[in-house]
């Protein structure tokens, strides 16, 4: 078992009354798929505004490890947390720069490296030569992504024009030209129909055999939990009430008693 | 058949109705001094005049929304004729708004057809294309006349007036529209900016005998300190709330330079600040001390429009300047970050974009030309005070960038030329200029609600029309 890409110790997160993540811990290991499924308001998605930067945790502490480093995310902003620690992330509601082009989405997302190629503006407003292969290479992963994703036609075209599926792709190639080590995906399949969700499946194992990026997954559509993710995390009431491989998870009594509401008698023990 | 035109007739009786009850105390009746008091003149003449443009005006709309169209251009075409013909009307403005009634029955006529025209073109593979060149061709063309403006012999000194005035304000639309077209803030004090440059190209001047083009730089980095003073407290506040704040920042500069008595001389402004220089030679007819003129370098006769081109010029060359770096910033990584934070601004600090930043230099840029701008103001002028810098400025400065759409550059250029040459040239019509400003803004509206140049261009093609891939 190799070392964890991200660590969530005692994850705790309260808005006024409401406790809405409880004490939650758990890992995720690079090349691995990782989802955390629940029933709704199970607390999802506050555990990825609190890992992408969008909450302060109350408590916990949330480690990644950069390299041989290992970095604090709760101390970090906003957008440092994409820079800096590499942790990008997808949005329930698609959140694409909807006026702007597939190809400028994709240049957007390579934002920080084109800006000190272009010497914060410098170079690149007297045009020199160092800046133009910069973002000819940004270019050329923006068009190796729309290729993977099948919107290589469709790359001048206005993102917020382009068909649902075609734009939770465009979506996640968005997140991947940051050049992530942890990918945050919330909810990617919702909305996609049976075909777009198995191609959906395909390019989330391309993304973790291929590019060696560790996924985080919240998904409701068990077809895509179940046949590619490695490693299950069940929050119910913002607690973690089952952890473990998809197979062993499944058979979970406290699991089947979350989503089918069962009285404990009648769960089935395996 | 008649008993549609009988339904015409109708409606348009009873709008002319409308029109006469609304009109007889604004049109009908006028208070006058008859040198004993004030009295009344009765104005029933244009009254009559106007209700029956406005029946004929109706019944013509019915005519071509029922498929008349023959009809109702013919009706169009008698009521130019009657507002153009020599006859006699109580007042200019009549024939104008019966010629304008018929110019708009015409274009009632022709619109089905212009629109069906215009969208077959789009519909076209080509018409994508057409439109493109069509803009850059539109802007190349636009940019020649504008050099040999001068030169037309057609042009007097009023006409160079107004536009250098016209170029000032599409400098500041181009500026402002980096602020509020490209990266989405909503500023409202942008005069702020405007004032800084002038008045520290004003003091400057005055104070130290530093020259246009010595302080001209100085005035634009004065102009983007400022805005990034500003932008560094308030750019945390999104939408309405940093309106707001702007909208205050606009006004406390104001009152600054009104109070401060020692430093900008309050209220009663500063004068006598000098003019630009030609490689050291001043516009004037007899030059001070140790100077030497324009006239006398040249040897050409000295003529006062000399100076006016030479304004002209620099305005032109300074408006481009802000145009040429604008259009190299949106293809720049910086550019493409303001228009995505315009777009989302929670998506962008997802990607790693620092939004604080990039909204200071958008800020700042922006103010930067603003400060530019100002102290072309001050130097044209000679003479400034904090009366030249309230929020109707702003407010202007904003209605071009929003009517010329946001973020296109060409469009401001129609709109700066609408919104400050419109009442310029109405100014015959007097106190119904104001009128003609309202009905433009509103036509554009109705019309381009998106503004006048609603189509976005993409920083960046990878699929370029003209065959090849990306660079």
């Amino acid at each position: 078992m190799s070392a964890a890409l991200i660590e969530v110790e005692h994850l705790t997160m309260r808005f006024g009354g409401l406790l809405a993540v409880d004490d939650v811990s758990f890992s995720a290991r690079p090349r691995e798929i990782t989802a955390i499924i629940g029933p709704n308001g199970a607390g999802k998605t506050t555990v990825f505004n609190c890992i992408t930067g969008f909450y302060k945790p109350t408590i916990g502490r949330l480690t990644v490890q950069a390299g041989d480093r290992a970095m604090l995310l709760e101390r970090m902003m906003g957008h440092e947390i994409a820079r800096k620690a590499g942790v990008a992330r997808t949005f329930q509601n698609i959140r694409l720069f909807s006026g702007m082009t597939a190809l400028e989405n994709l240049l957007v997302a390579q934002h920080n490296r084109l800006m000190r190629a272009s010497g914060w503006s410098v170079l690149g407003l007297i045009g020199a030569t160092s800046f133009h292969q910069a973002e000819a290479a940004a270019i050329e992963t923006a068009r190796g992504w729309l290729e993977r994703i099948g919107l290589l036609a469709d790359a001048d075209r206005p993102a917020g024009e382009l068909p649902y599926g075609a734009q939770r792709r465009l979506e996640i190639a968005r997140a991947m030209c940051t050049a992530p080590r942890l990918l945050c995906l919330d909810e990617p399949a919702a909305g996609l129909n049976p075909r777009e969700s198995s191609e959906l499946n395909e390019l989330l194992v391309s993304i973790r055999d291929r590019d060696s990026v560790g996924v985080l997954l919240i998904e409701h559509d068990m077809s895509v939990v179940m046949s590619i993710s490695d490693h299950l995390v069940v929050l119910d009431y913002g607690r973690k009430i089952a952890e473990g491989a998809p197979a062993q998870v499944r058979l979970d009594p406290a699991v089947i008693r979350a989503y089918l509401g069962a009285e404990e008698d009648e769960v089935p023990h395996a | 058949m008649g008993l549609r035109l009988a339904t015409m007739l109708k409606d348009a009786a009873i709008t002319a109705f409308v029109a006469a009850a609304l009109g007889i105390f604004i049109v009908g009746f006028r208070t006058a001094d008859t040198g004993s008091g004030l009295g009344f003149e009765y104005h029933f003449v244009d009254l009559a005049i106007a209700v029956a443009t406005v029946f004929c005006g109706r019944l013509g709309l019915s005519l071509a929304a029922n498929g008349l169209r023959w009809p109702s251009m013919a009706l169009g075409a008698v009521l130019i004729l009657v507002g153009v013909a020599p006859m006699r009307m109580p007042s200019d403005f009549l024939h104008w708004f019966v010629a304008l009634g018929g110019v708009l029955l015409i274009g009632r006529g022709i619109w089905p057809w212009a629109t069906d025209a215009v969208a077959s073109v789009q519909t076209r593979p080509s018409g994508e294309r057409a439109r493109e060149i069509g803009t850059k061709w539109f802007g190349w063309i636009l940019l020649a006349a504008a050099v040999l403006l001068p030169f037309m012999p057609f042009v007097d000194q009023k006409t160079m007036d107004l536009s250098v005035l016209i170029l000032t304000y599409v400098m500041l639309g181009w500026g402002l529209n980096i602020v509020v077209g490209l990266a989405g803030l909503l500023d409202l004090g942008y005069v702020a900016f405007y004032a800084v440059g002038a008045y520290s190209y004003a003091l400057l001047s005055t104070q130290y005998g530093l020259g246009f083009w010595v302080v001209l730089p100085v005035a634009g980095m004065i102009a983007a300190l400022f805005g990034v003073l500003l932008g560094f407290p308030v750019l945390r506040l999104r939408g309405d709330y940093l309106a707001i704040v702007t909208l205050g920042f606009g006004e406390i500069i104001r009152l600054v330079l009104l109070n401060w008595v020692d430093l900008t001389n309050g209220p009663a402004g500063i004068g006598s600040i000098p003019g630009p220089t030609l490689f050291g030679a001043v516009f004037s007819e007899t030059p001070p001390a140790g100077q030497r003129s324009f006239s006398e370098m040249t040897g050409l006769a000295f003529n006062a429009n000399h100076r006016l081109i030479y304004l002209y010029y620099i305005i032109l060359l300074l408006a481009l300047i802000t145009n040429a770096f604008t259009q190299r910033m949106r293809r720049l990584p910086v550019g493409r970050a303001w228009e995505a934070l315009r777009e989302d601004e929670i998506a962008c600090r997802a990607l790693g974009i620092n939004p604080t930043n990039t909204k200071l230099t958008a800020f700042a840029v922006g103010a930067m030309f603003a400060g530019f701008a100002g102290s072309f103001f001050a130097a044209k002028q000679r003479f400034i005070s904090p009366e030249s810098f309230v929020f109707i400025e702003s407010a202007i400065i904003l209605a071009i960038v929003v009517l010329g759409g946001m973020g296109s550059q060409i469009g401001i250029v129609l709109a700066a030329v609408l919104l400050i040459g419109l009442p310029e040239w109405f100014r015959e019509l007097g106190s119904y200029r104001m009128l003609a400003f309202g009905l433009a803004m509103v036509l554009i509206m109705v019309f381009r609600p998106r503004g006048i140049v609603a189509h976005r261009r993409p920083s960046i093609l990878l699929h370029p029309p003209n065959g090849g891939g990306a660079r």
